[in-house]
C-alpha cells in the first residue's frame, strides 16, 4: 500500500520551497541595488585574441594567397620558407616586399581558454593527483593500522591522528612555508603533498574499517588453502572491502575536490583563486562566485554519478 | 599421516586461563577417517583448527607427513596447501564465481595455469554434482550447494588430508544429506579425513575411529560399533543418551 501513496503534494511542496528560496534571494539582492553584469563573464571561459604573426628570419614575401577572409603569407629566403596565416584585413605586407626577422606580417585570431577554464583544469589535476597519492597513502596506512606489529600500527595511528586533528589550512601552510622552504619545494608539490597526506589519513580509516568489516572466515578460508598473508589481503580481503568502502571513499574524494580550493592560499591559481582574480578586475562578485560554485557542483556531481555506476557494476555478486 | 602429541591450547580469559585443548594425542593413518564428537565447548573444533595452523597451540607437537607444526622453521603455507579445510560457515569468496573460487588458490599457490586450474575445477564440480553452477556467484547457491563448492575448493589443491569443522551444522536439514554424500564418497575413495560433527549417523557409517572429547581432553576412542553400542566412560554414555 505504501508504494502507491500519492507523492505529488510533497513534490509540489518541495518545488514551492525551492522556488520560494530562490525568489527570496533574488528579492533580497534586488533590494541592495546590485548591478548584474552577466555579459562580462563569458570571456573568462573562452575569448578571441589577436596574435601578432612575425617572420622568424630575414627574407622576401614570395606570395600572398587570400581566401575566406584569411591570407596565407609565404616568406622565403634561400632554402628557408615559412607560411603564416593572418586575417586578410590585418595584413601589413605586400608581395615581394623585403622583411626582417621579427617583423609583424599581420594578426591571427585565435580562441583561447579563459582563466576560469585554466582554474578548473588546475583544480581537476590537483584533485586527481592528490586522489591517487591519497589512495596509496591511505591504503598503506590503513593496512599498517591493522598490522600486528606495534611500531607499524603506532606510526599509522600517529599519522592519522596528526592529520585529522589539525586544520587542512594549517597543514598547507606548514607544507609550503616550513617544508617547502627547508627542502626547496615548489608550491605545486607542497599543495599536492598536503592534500594527499590529508586525504590519505581519512582513506586510511575507511580502509581499516573496510578490512575489519570482512568476516574472519574469509581470511581463514584463504589461509587454509595455503595462500600467503599478502595473497589473502590482495585477492580476497581488499576486493571485498573495496566494494564496501566505495561510497565513503567517493565522499572523501568529493570532499577533496572542494578542499583543494584551500591551495589558493599558497598562490596556486585554482578555480577559486581564478574567481577571486576575475572579481578584482570586473567587480562581478555575485556572478563569478555563483559560476564557480556551479562549476564545482558539476565536477562533484559527475564524480558521484560515476561512483553510482561503479557500485551497480560491483553489485553483480550480491 | 597426522601425529598429534600432547597438544595443549590455552586461551587467556579474565579469571586466568582456559585449557581449551588439554593434552590431546591422536594418530591418524593414511586413508583413515576419524570422527571427533563431543559436547560444544569440548575443544574439538579448536583442536582441528590447530592441525592446519589456524590456531597456535601452546604445548606439544603436531606432525603432518613428517613436518612438525611446532617447529618455528616450518612454512605453514606449505603445510596448509596439503591440508584441506571445510568450515561450518562455508567461507566461499563472495566476490568470485564458483569457478574462480576453485581456481584462485590453484593459480596462486600451486602455480597452475588458468586452463589447467579450470579443467581441474570443472572435474571437481562434476564430482560434487554442481557443474552447472560454475559461473554463478556463491550468493545464488543454496547452503548445501555452497558447502559442496567449499569441499571442491579444498580438493582442488590435491590435499593429502581433509579436515571438516562441523560441515553440516549451518545447513537446513534437507541439505545435510547432499553434503554428507559427498563426504562419504571421499571417504570411500581413500581420503584421509578428520571430521568434527554432530551427525552420529555419518560417524557410525563412515568412521574408522570415533574420538569422544570433553573439556579439552580425549575421553574415549574406539571403533564406531564399539563406541555407539558399548561406551566405557560415563561422560560418553551421558552424551550419547542426549544426542541419540
Amino acid at each position: 500500500m505504501k508504494a502507491t501513496h500519492n507523492t505529488w503534494p510533497w513534490k509540489l511542496l518541495l518545488a514551492v520551497i525551492l522556488i520560494g528560496g530562490a525568489a527570496g534571494t533574488w528579492g533580497a539582492v534586488a533590494k541592495i541595488d546590485y548591478q548584474w553584469r552577466w555579459n562580462r563573464v563569458p570571456q573568462y571561459f573562452v575569448y578571441v585574441a589577436e596574435e601578432a604573426q612575425k617572420t622568424p628570419f630575414n627574407g622576401k614575401v614570395s606570395s600572398i594567397v587570400k581566401k575566406n577572409g584569411d591570407a596565407v603569407v609565404t616568406v622565403a629566403s634561400g632554402s628557408q620558407r615559412v607560411e603564416l596565416t593572418v586575417t586578410a584585413d590585418s595584413l601589413k605586407v605586400t608581395e615581394n616586399e623585403d622583411i626582417f626577422s621579427g617583423d609583424t606580417v599581420g594578426f591571427a585570431k585565435g580562441w583561447h581558454l579563459g582563466p576560469l577554464m585554466y582554474g578548473l583544469w588546475t583544480t581537476l589535476w590537483i584533485s586527481a593527483v592528490s586522489s591517487v597519492f591519497g589512495l596509496i597513502f591511505g591504503l598503506v596506512a590503513g593496512l599498517a593500522r591493522v598490522s600486528k606489529n606495534y611500531t607499524i600500527r603506532g606510526l599509522a595511528i600517529t599519522y592519522v591522528e596528526f592529520i585529522r586533528g589539525t586544520p587542512l589550512l594549517v597543514q598547507i601552510f606548514i607544507a609550503y612555508f616550513l617544508l617547502g622552504t627547508v627542502f626547496n619545494l615548489s608550491r605545486n608539490v607542497c599543495g599536492v603533498g598536503a592534500l594527499s597526506l590529508f586525504v590519505g589519513a581519512y582513506v586510511a580509516e575507511i580502509v581499516r574499517a573496510g578490512i575489519q568489516s570482512i568476516s574472519k572466515g574469509q581470511t581463514e578460508a584463504a589461509r587454509s588453502l595455503g595462500m600467503t598473508k599478502f595473497q589473502t589481503m590482495w585477492d580476497v580481503i581488499l576486493p571485498q572491502a573495496f566494494k564496501r568502502i566505495l561510497p565513503p571513499l567517493a565522499g572523501t574524494f568529493i570532499s577533496l575536490i572542494k578542499d583543494s580550493s584551500l591551495v589558493s592560499v599558497i598562490a596556486i591559481t585554482d578555480l577559486t583563486k581564478s574567481g577571486r582574480e576575475i572579481i578584482t578586475s570586473t567587480f562581478a562578485t555575485f556572478e563569478v562566485w555563483i559560476l564557480v560554485a556551479v562549476m564545482y557542483l558539476l565536477v562533484t556531481s559527475l564524480l558521484s554519478q560515476l561512483v553510482f555506476y561503479m557500485e551497480r557494476r560491483l553489485a553483480v555478486s550480491d | 599421516m597426522i601425529k598429534a602429541q600432547n597438544v595443549v591450547k590455552i586461551f587467556p580469559v579474565k579469571s586466568g586461563v582456559v585449557r581449551a585443548v588439554d593434552g590431546v594425542s591422536v594418530d591418524v593413518a593414511r586413508g583413515e577417517v576419524v570422527v571427533i564428537i563431543g559436547p560444544s565447548g569440548s575443544g574439538k573444533s579448536t583442536f582441528l583448527r590447530c592441525i592446519n595452523g589456524l590456531e597456535d597451540f601452546s604445548e606439544g607437537h603436531i606432525i603432518i607427513d613428517g613436518v612438525d607444526l611446532a617447529d618455528r622453521k616450518t612454512n605453514i603455507n606449505k603445510v596448509r596447501a596439503e591440508v584441506g579445510m571445510v568450515f561450518q560457515q562455508f567461507n566461499l569468496f563472495p566476490h568470485k564465481t564458483v569457478l574462480e573460487n576453485l581456481t584462485l588458490a590453484q593459480c596462486r599457490v600451486r602455480r597452475r595455469g588458468k586452463k589447467e586450474a579450470e579443467e581441474r575445477a570443472h572435474m571437481l564440480l562434476r564430482k560434487v554434482g554442481i557443474q552447472e553452477k560454475a559461473h554463478e556467484y556463491p550468493s545464488r547457491l543454496s547452503g548445501g550447494q555452497q558447502q559442496r563448492v567449499a569441499i571442491a575448493r579444498a580438493l582442488a589443491m590435491d590435499p593429502k588430508i581433509m579436515l571438516f569443522d562441523e560441515p553440516t551444522s549451518a545447513l537446513d536439514p534437507e541439505m545435510v544429506g547432499e553434503v554428507l554424500d559427498v563426504m562419504k564418497q571421499l571417504a570411500r575413495e581413500g581420503m584421509t579425513m578428520m571430521v568434527v560433527t554432530h551427525e552420529m549417523g555419518f560417524a557410525r557409517e563412515v568412521a574408522d575411529r570415533v574420538i569422544f572429547m570433553d573439556e579439552g581432553k580425549v575421553v574415549e576412542v574406539g571403533t564406531p560399533e564399539h563406541f555407539f553400542t558399548n561406551p566405557q566412560e560415563e561422560r560418553a554414555k551421558l552424551f550419547l543418551k542426549q544426542v541419540l
